[in-house]
């Protein structure tokens, strides 16, 4: 590489001043590589105890885990200039791929979702917009003052509104919403004014009642049932009733590797996707649970330091938003699945069975990498 | 103004980021500790309560199916209940191989390839843990007997009683109620899957669908405590179900069993109405099937052969089919001369046998007309043109009323319309206008089109509930009816006031005297010579003790398609004219108004009138049982 170009800044961060590695030479981060790749091995252990101790299903999780490494690697290759200058063209194809999978997309469940290329691939384009949409609105903010003026905050939520709209129309409500609130992170992060947020969620909590109010009694049942399923114990009440005996009755240290009644009985359903936590609960108890914590904790904690350690608005917002966001998703699953919150689906990130979350998520941490060793002020 | 320029400040920027990052990660791991909380809470606190339901014992959640309500007629007789029926369910987590447990079922009481790929099929079915799966329905004692002998030989195969739709009066009240059928693959994808939990049937037809919301009740469940054979040990607790609302119909099963009786073997419909509600009293379509047949599966040749029969036994025709209405709709025709103007109850016609068009060479002829050159009726006006049938006069009337104010007129009627309230598979018939011409065909409409419609020919079609329908209008005097099948019952009704909106106001009391009386004449007009009696005296009107009001009429078949293969006479037969009769009854206070269709009957006023009075008689007549006394005699018969 062409080093003699690069002048390295004196104190910015761990790699400063040292002689070049296999991880600079790489772009690599080995706190982000080795935790991601730590909770995937985690994750397949699990996995191969959900499956009833089938290989095949581990072995092809691991050819994906496998792929998204691959990816991650290629995308920390890249300079993040190259990320800024693309991030309008990628969020235009983006809106574009939406707008096909509702013309021309392939119905799944009841919704579409998918896009297909016959003989190619398949694929779901909100997924793409996953990383889009933080990287679009950073490209945004990028060269403007911060923190950002209304007018600013207007064209903002435009952007963070039309794919949602979109996504909303699959339908896939769960995606929308978590769409929704990437983008609203990076909006905190650029140093929307305190004032504006405590005025939002005042006036959310204002309006509630009224449209609670306005809302026709089935509708309301619906709402009551999507946050307290017993009231429904046949339908939607029956995974969420399910996995919490699961994960109770597993206790401190849990049944045992192998040994979960639920899961093997098959009264957890979903438990190699988005249930796969109760069946880690079931049987290495809350000690297994909280050990995954800690680990997902300290993958965020090295994002927090690359967002706060990045030398340009693009890549602060970026990096930031790509570590919280993660977060989101632990959150909504894990809350989902004690029944905290209501049943949307969202994987447990890096843990649950499929290929298509990893992949999004590595690809994440492959533009965080790419921040972090793309630090230098070119001549 | 130039604005004045100022610089990005870079590290209030980065200081900004770095405070909402501090209080972004303050936030996250708070949050974790909140669901480390919620962990500990269920993990550790209530331990105790999940393991006890998780290790001792499975807790399972079964669902109560509710009972589905009874349909009665208008005495109160039963016309659709609920008899247990045992079928064979397999609950799939409790056998250890489905292969060798089929073969041993088969062995015993034998089972087709059809049951089970059908089996099979409803096995990919998403379903709860636990839930047994049906294989076999409608066990006989014989069956039951094998399989309970062998039962510890067959774990995880059960005998459930359940109760299931039942037709007492089969055949008879198929087309006037409709039936349920089993849920398929079609139901389940649309289906609310909770609310059809352990119901295997859904109303697929008439009122069974109409009021299937009303029918089905809500489904309950209980959860309990179970070993781990699946047996139940204690249940936790309950919630019933709800059983469906019961309802009653307008509908006279005495009435029915007579229209059934008066139609025989021929193919045909009849639609009877008390004008006063719009109350179905008697719809019989022939020729019917068993709708128990149904119920718990029909195989396949059965099905096949009513389905491909060239009777079409599965055709409701009393609403869905659609025929010409010949002369049958020269009565409210007439009704649309006098309000218009076009005609005067003094205006007459001499009445050659033929009609021509000006400066048109096509000969519209007279149904008496002959080649010998006797024909016609004389002179004509309005109440003679209706008891004589007369169609000359009515090609006139049509022409100077012309399609549109035709189509206007009629619809007032509830023609071309579905105004039928519970009856889903009800059709709209068609009345034609030069817009609808214009839209369809692409055409012109044309006067000689128009002519045809004077006598019910032509692009005019109408259902025998349409047909019905109008006539109880007309005994109403042009008090709006819409026909429905439900007497009362159920809270998820339709609006069940009559609307006067629709009622038809402006026709002056005269002109429903002179239409009413033409019609009376129909039947009455009697012993005056020939060519002046009403065209159904002869048949019914010589001894009659109430006073009717009909109208017969004789609708061309529409072609049969050449080349198809029929053997002479039966060509003959297919080809022969429909027979019409309309009446309501009695005249001075109509309870009744009737329609009559006889397919490839003949002529309307010989052989479709004579069904329109048996059946009169019966309900006027023969009908004078107290309703307990009916109720006990078809006991009885039954």
């Amino acid at each position: 590489m062409s080093q003699d170009f690069v002048r390295r800044l004196p104190n910015a961060g761990l790699t400063a001043g040292r002689p070049s590695t296999l991880g600079e030479a790489f772009h690599l981060d080995w706190p982000i590589v080795g935790l991601t790749l730590l909770i995937c091995f985690y994750g397949l252990i699990v996995l191969f105890s959900a499956v009833d101790q089938q290989t095949a299903p581990v072995v092809a999780q691991t050819i994906k885990i496998g792929i998204a490494t691959i990816v991650m690697v290629t995308m920390a290759q890249i300079s993040p200039i190259f990320y800024l200058r693309l991030a309008p063209w990628l969020y235009g194809a983006g809106l574009i791929l939406l707008v096909l999978v509702l013309a021309f997309g392939r119905e799944i469940n009841g919704s579409q979702r998918w896009l297909r290329i016959p003989g190619v691939l398949n694929f779901q384009p909100s997924e793409l917009m996953k990383l889009v949409l933080p990287m679009i609105l950073a490209w945004y903010f990028h060269d403007r003052h911060l923190p950002p003026k209304l007018k600013h905050l207007f064209w903002a939520a435009v952007m963070i509104v039309t794919p949602v709209l979109l996504i909303a129309r699959q339908p896939d409500l769960g995606t929308a919403l978590l769409i929704a609130s990437s983008g609203l992170l990076v909006v905190l992060l650029a140093g929307i004014p305190w004032r504006y947020v405590w005025a939002a969620i005042g006036a959310g909590l204002v309006t509630a009642p009224v449209l609670w109010f306005a809302l026709r009694d089935y509708q309301k049942d619906r709402i009551l049932t999507l946050f307290n399923p017993e009231r429904d114990p046949l339908g939607a009440g029956w995974n969420i009733i399910q996995s919490k005996t699961a994960i109770g009755s597993g206790g401190l240290f849990g049944k045992g590797l192998f040994q979960g009644t639920q899961s093997h009985l098959d009264f957890l359903p979903e438990s190699q996707t988005d249930f796969i936590i109760a069946v880690m609960g079931e049987e290495l108890g809350l000690v297994g649970v909280v050990g995954l914590l800690l680990l997902y904790i300290l993958l965020m904690g090295r994002g927090a330091v690359i967002s706060v350690q990045a030398q340009d608005t693009f890549g602060r917002l970026l990096a930031g938003t790509i570590t919280f966001t993660f977060f989101v998703y632990v959150f909504v699953n894990i809350g989902m699945v004690t029944g905290v919150l209501p049943v949307v689906g969202v994987p447990l990130p890096l843990v649950s069975y499929g290929g298509t979350s990893i992949l999004t998520l590595f690809a994440g941490f492959g533009i965080l990498m790419s921040i972090h060793t793309h630090r230098r002020i070119t001549l | 103004m130039v604005e004045p320029l100022v610089l990005k400040d870079h590290s209030l920027e980065s200081q900004i980021f770095f405070d909402r990052v501090v209080v972004g990660f303050a936030l996250l791991i708070l949050l974790t500790m909140f669901l480390v909380g919620r962990l500990f809470y269920l993990q550790i606190v209530q331990h105790d309560i999940y393991a006890t339901l998780s290790d001792r014992n499975r807790i399972q959640v079964q669902s109560l199916p509710p009972i589905r309500g009874l349909i009665y007629d208008r005495n109160g007789e039963l016309i659709a209940d609920n008899v247990p029926s045992y079928s064979l369910t397999v609950t799939v987590e409790r056998v250890n191989d489905m292969d060798a447990t089929l073969g041993e079922i088969d062995a015993l009481i034998g089972l087709t390839k059809d049951e089970i790929d059908e089996f099979k099929r409803r096995l990919e079915r998403r379903r709860r843990p636990f839930e047994s799966v049906p294989i076999l329905f409608k066990l006989n004692q014989q069956e039951i007997a094998r399989i309970s002998v062998n039962k510890y030989a067959l774990p995880g195969v059960d005998i459930e009683a359940r109760l299931v739709r039942h037709y007492p009066k089969g055949e008879l009240m198929v087309h006037a109620v409709g039936s349920v059928r089993r849920i398929n693959e079609d139901d389940v994808k649309r289906l609310d899957r909770v609310a059809y939990s352990g119901t295997d049937h859904i109303g697929k037809i008439g009122v069974e669908k109409y009021y299937e919301n009303a029918l089905l009740g809500a489904v309950g469940y209980r959860r309990v405590e179970t070993d781990a054979r699946g047996r139940v040990m204690k249940v936790l607790d309950q919630s019933p179900p709800t059983s469906g609302q019961n309802l009653v119909l307008h509908v006279d099963s005495s009435l029915q069993r007579a229209a059934s009786e008066a139609l025989g073997n021929r193919r045909g419909t009849i639609v009877a109405i008390e004008p006063s509600t719009g109350g179905i009293l008697a719809m019989v379509s022939k020729p019917a099937y068993d709708p128990n047949l149904f119920v718990t599966g029909i195989d396949h040749e059965t099905y096949a052969a009513l389905r491909d029969s060239r009777d079409v036994p599965l055709f409701n025709r009393a609403i869905q089919g659609q025929y010409e209405p010949g002369s049958t709709i020269k009565p409210f025709l007439g009704l649309a001369g006098l309000v218009s103007g076009v005609v005067s109850p003094e205006y007459t016609i001499e009445d050659p046998g033929w009609f021509k068009l000006p400066n048109n060479e096509r000969l519209y002829r007279d149904w008496n007309w002959s080649i010998e050159g006797y024909g016609g009726h004389g002179e004509v006006n309005l109440q003679k043109a209706i008891y004589r049938s007369c169609n000359v006069y009515f090609y006139n009337m049509a022409v100077k009323l012309g399609i549109d104010r035709i189509h206007d007129y009629l619809s007032l009627f509830g023609f071309g319309r579905n105004t039928a309230l519970d009856l889903p598979e009800a059709r709209s018939g068609l009345l034609p206008s030069k817009a609808w011409k214009k839209q369809t065909r692409g055409l012109a409409w044309y006067p000689g089109d128009t002519v045809n419609i004077g006598i019910g020919q032509g692009d005019i079609l109408v259902t025998p509930l349409q047909l019905a329908t109008a006539v109880a209008m007309l005994a109403n005097r042009g008090k709006a009816i819409q026909p429905r099948m439900l007497k009362k019952g159920a809270s998820l009704l339709p609006e069940m006031a009559t609307k006067s909106e629709n009622d038809i106001g402006l026709i002056p009391d005269h002109a429903w005297n002179l239409i009413i009386d033409g019609m009376i004449d129909v039947v009455h007009r009697g012993n005056r010579g020939f060519g002046e009696n009403g065209t159904a005296w002869a048949y019914i009107g010589q001894d009659i003790s109430y006073r009717m009001a009909g109208k017969s009429g004789t609708a061309q078949v529409v072609g049969i398609a050449q080349g198809e293969e029929y053997d002479e006479a039966e060509l003959d037969e297919r080809n022969r004219k429909h027979a019409w009769f309309v009446a309501f009854a009695p005249v001075e206070q109509p309870v009744i108004a009737i329609a009559v269709l006889i397919e490839n009957g003949g002529g309307g006023s010989e052989f479709a009138a004579p069904v329109v009075r048996q059946i009169l008689d019966h309900y006027l007549l023969a009908d004078k049982l107290s309703v307990a006394d009916r109720g006990r005699q078809t006991l009885k018969v039954n």
